[in-house]
C-alpha cells in the first residue's frame, strides 16, 4: 500500500499513465500500431511517425518549460514558429532549378538568431518593465504573423532546395526522422545544463518566490531574461522543422494553436503553470502523449476540426487530478468511507 | 515646482488617465482621417465602425468583467462560434422561432460560463487552462454540429440582421449596435451602483481581503464568469445577424482582439481597474485603424495586425510605468 502511494504520487505517474493507457488502446484498436518496417535502410511506422511529429513539440515544451518554471508564460510561440519558416525560407529563396541564395546552415542560424530576438523583445518586457507575461507576449503573438508576411511579402514562399527538407524529414541513409536527433539533441543539452551547472535551480527558486531570490543574491532579471531568449530559440528550431516538412513558409498557418499544445504538454508533465518545480522528463512525455492521442484520434477517424473536443475532456481530467481541492475532497470521501466501516 | 510634479503625478495615477490618452488618440486619428480622406466626412463611416465592430464591443465588455477580477477568458471567440452554429442548425433544422432559439443560445452561453467559473473556483484550477480547454471544447463542438457552412434562411432572422436605424438623415445603425450599446451601458451601471460591481472591484483589488471582508468571493468570481459567458453568447447572436450562417472558423482569435481592445480601454491586466466606456474606445480604435487601411487601399491587411500590435504595446508599457508610478505616490503619502 506504501508503496503503491509513493508511485501514484510521483510526479511521472499521471503522464506516464495516460502515454501507457493511450498506447494500450491502441494496441488493441489500430491493428499494426506498433509495426515498425524498413525501407530502403528507413524506419516506417505510426510510432516513428508520432516521434517525428512529436519532436516539435518536445522542442517547444522545453522552452515552454522553463519559461514557466519562471511564473511566467510565452504564448508567442506559435507566431515566432511562423517568422523563423519565413526567415528561413526568404533567405534560401524560392528558386524553381532547387539552388539556394543561401548556404542552409546560414539560413538556419539566421533563423534562429530572429527568433533570439524576438525572445529577447519579451524578456525585455517580462523582466526590464514588469508586465505580466501573458500580456507582453500577448504582443508578439498579435504582430509575429504580420511580421512573418512583412518577410514572405504576403506569399508563401515554397522551398525546392533538397536539402532544406532534410530537416523535417530524413536525411538520405539515415534510419530515423532528423528531427528525433534535432529534439534529442536539445533535449541533452538541457539536462546536461540542469546537472552541470545550477541554472535549473535558479529558476525554480524565481519562480517559487521572485523576491525572495532577489533578496538571496539571484539575478533574477537576468535569469528571467534568459527564459524568454531560449524559449525564443526554442520556438525558432520547432519553426525550421515545421517548415522544412512542408517545404514552405506560410506565415498564416505555420505554428498555429503549436504555444497552446506545449503549455499543455508542461501543465500534462506536473509542472504547475503558476511557477516553481519544474518537470523536463515530465514535459517530453506530456508531448508524446499530446501526439500520440492526436493520431490516435485521427486513426479512429476523427477529423482535425473536432479534435479540439477530446482535447479538452483530457485537459480537464488532467488538471483536476492535479487539483489539490480535488485531492483533498476524494481523500475525506474515502475516510468518510472507512470510518462507516469501522462504525458497522 | 514639486506642487506641479505632483499634480502630474497624480493624473498619470488617475483612473481615466488612459481613457482619457485612448480618447484623445481617438480622435487625433479620426481628424487626420477627416483631412486625408473624403470618406471620412460621412457620418456613415462612423456609424459603420460601431456596426461593423458590434459583437466585438459586447466580448470586450465580457471580457473587462473576467479582467476585473484578474482572470482570464480565453474561449470567447469559440463561444461566439458554438452559438453562432447552433443558432444556425436549430434554425434550418426545427421549427422553433428565431426567438426561442436566441434564447436558447444565451442559456447555453451562461451554462458555459457557470460550468468553467465553478471549475476555476471549486478545484483553484488555473482561469487560462479551464478557459483553453473551454476554447477547445467549443470550437470542436461547433465542428461536431457541423464542418460545412449552415446558412440562416430565417425570416425573422434576416429581417432583424438588414433592418436599419436610421439616426440621422443619412446615417444609419443595425440592431446589433443597439445590443451592443444596452450592453455597454448595462456593464457600466452594474459596475458602478451595484453591489455585484463592487464585490468584482473589490475582488480584483485583493482577493484575500476581500474574502476577509467577509465578501462572497467564490459566488461573486462564477458570476464573473457567467457574465462573461452570456456576452460571448450575446456577441454570437449579433456576430450571426451580420454573417447569417454557422461555420467552425468563425471569429477565430476574437479573444484575443477583445483582450486587446479592454487592455487600450484602460483595463489593467492584474485586475482591480477598468473603465467601460474605455473599452468601446479601445474597440473603435482598431476598427479605425482597419478603415484606414481599407481606404489607403495599397496597405496590406497584415498591417492591421502589426499596427494593434504597436498600439497594445504602447498601452501596455504606459501601464507598466503607471502602476509603478502609483506604488510611488501611494508610498510616499504615508
Amino acid at each position: 500500500m506504501e508503496k503503491w502511494k509513493k508511485i501514484t504520487s510521483s510526479h511521472l505517474f499521471l503522464p506516464v499513465f495516460a502515454l501507457a493507457l493511450l498506447l494500450i488502446f491502441n494496441a488493441f484498436a489500430t491493428p499494426g500500431f506498433f509495426s515498425i518496417e524498413v525501407q530502403n535502410g528507413q524506419l516506417f511506422g505510426r510510432i516513428i511517425d508520432i516521434l517525428n511529429r512529436a519532436s516539435i513539440l518536445i522542442v517547444l515544451s522545453m522552452g515552454m518549460t522553463f519559461v514557466i518554471a519562471t511564473g511566467g508564460i510565452d504564448i508567442s510561440q506559435g507566431s515566432v514558429i511562423a517568422i523563423s519558416g519565413a526567415v528561413c525560407c526568404y533567405l534560401i529563396g524560392g528558386a524553381t532549378d532547387g539552388t539556394a541564395q543561401m548556404p542552409l546552415f546560414v539560413a538556419c542560424l539566421a533563423a534562429v538568431a530572429v527568433c533570439a530576438v524576438c525572445g529577447v523583445w519579451n524578456g525585455f518586457l517580462v523582466s526590464k518593465l514588469k508586465i505580466q507575461p501573458m500580456v507582453a507576449t500577448l504582443i508578439l503573438m498579435t504582430a509575429g504573423r504580420g511580421i512573418a508576411m512583412l518577410i514572405t511579402e504576403g506569399q508563401n514562399i515554397t522551398v525546392y532546395y533538397k536539402p532544406f527538407t532534410y530537416i523535417g524529414n530524413s536525411i538520405p541513409g539515415s534510419p530515423l526522422p532528423t528531427t528525433i536527433y534535432i529534439a534529442a539533441a536539445v533535449v541533452l543539452l538541457v539536462v546536461l545544463i540542469q546537472k552541470k551547472t545550477s541554472v535549473g535551480m535558479f529558476v525554480q527558486a524565481v519562480g517559487i518566490n521572485a523576491e525572495a531570490a532577489r533578496r538571496t543574491g539571484l539575478n533574477v532579471t537576468a535569469i528571467i531574461f534568459i527564459m524568454y531568449i531560449f524559449s525564443g530559440m526554442c520556438a525558432g528550431v520547432a519553426g525550421l522543422m515545421e517548415s522544412s516538412m512542408i517545404a514552405a513558409a506560410d506565415p498564416n498557418n505555420a505554428g498555429l494553436n503549436m504555444e497552446m499544445d506545449a503549455i499543455l504538454s508542461v501543465a500534462l508533465g506536473g509542472t504547475l503553470l503558476t511557477g516553481g518545480r519544474f518537470y523536463i522528463g515530465g514535459s517530453i512525455i506530456g508531448a508524446i502523449t499530446i501526439q500520440t492521442l492526436t493520431t490516435t484520434l485521427y486513426a479512429l477517424g476523427v477529423s482535425s476540426e473536432q479534435l479540439p473536443v477530446y482535447k479538452a475532456a483530457v485537459v480537464i481530467l488532467i488538471c483536476l487530478l492535479q487539483s489539490e481541492k480535488f485531492k483533498k475532497i476524494i481523500e475525506r470521501k474515502s475516510l468518510n468511507q472507512k470510518k462507516a466501516v469501522k462504525q458497522v | 515646482m514639486k506642487n506641479v510634479k505632483g499634480l502630474k503625478d497624480r493624473l498619470v495615477a488617475s483612473r481615466y488617465f488612459s481613457f482619457g490618452i485612448t480618447a484623445f488618440l481617438f480622435i487625433v486619428l479620426y481628424v487626420i482621417g477627416m483631412m486625408n480622406y473624403r470618406g471620412f466626412l460621412k457620418p456613415q463611416v462612423f456609424c459603420n465602425l460601431f456596426i461593423d465592430n458590434a459583437a466585438l464591443i459586447i466580448a470586450t465588455v465580457g471580457i473587462t468583467f473576467v479582467l476585473l477580477i484578474g482572470g482570464i477568458d480565453i474561449s470567447i471567440g469559440s463561444v461566439v462560434a458554438l452559438t453562432c452554429m447552433t443558432s444556425a442548425q436549430l434554425l434550418a433544422n426545427t421549427n422553433l422561432g428565431a426567438g426561442v432559439v436566441t434564447v436558447i443560445v444565451l442559456a447555453i452561453g451562461l451554462l458555459f460560463g457557470l460550468v468553467q467559473g465553478w471549475l476555476i473556483t471549486e478545484f483553484d484550477m488555473q482561469p487560462f487552462i479551464v478557459t483553453l480547454a473551454g476554447q477547445f471544447f467549443a470550437r470542436g463542438l461547433t465542428a461536431i454540429i457541423s464542418r460545412e457552412t449552415i446558412d440562416i434562411t430565417d425570416p425573422t432572422y434576416t429581417a432583424v440582421a438588414s433592418a436599419r436605424v436610421y439616426i440621422m438623415p443619412k446615417a444609419f445603425i443595425s440592431v446589433g449596435v443597439i445590443i451592443a450599446i444596452v450592453t455597454l451601458v448595462v456593464a457600466t451601471l452594474v459596475l458602478k451602483y451595484t453591489r455585484f460591481g463592487r464585490n468584482i472591484y473589490a475582488l480584483g483589488g485583493s482577493e484575500s481581503s476581500a474574502q476577509l471582508m467577509g465578501l462572497p468571493t467564490k459566488s461573486t468570481k462564477i458570476a464573473t464568469y457567467m457574465v462573461c459567458g452570456f456576452c460571448s453568447a450575446l456577441a454570437g447572436v449579433v456576430y450571426s445577424l451580420i454573417m447569417l450562417s454557422g461555420y467552425p472558423l468563425h471569429a477565430v482569435g476574437m479573444e484575443m482582439d477583445a483582450i486587446a481592445s479592454s487592455v487600450i480601454g484602460g483595463t489593467l491586466m492584474s485586475g482591480g481597474v477598468a473603465f467601460v466606456p474605455g473599452t468601446l474606445l479601445g474597440v473603435l480604435i482598431q476598427g479605425i485603424i482597419q478603415t484606414f487601411i481599407t481606404f489607403e487601399g495599397t496597405l496590406s491587411a497584415w498591417w492591421t495586425r502589426i499596427i494593434i500590435a504597436l498600439l497594445l504595446c504602447v498601452f501596455i508599457v504606459m501601464q507598466a510605468i503607471i502602476v509603478r508610478n502609483r506604488h510611488r505616490i501611494t508610498s510616499s503619502d504615508k
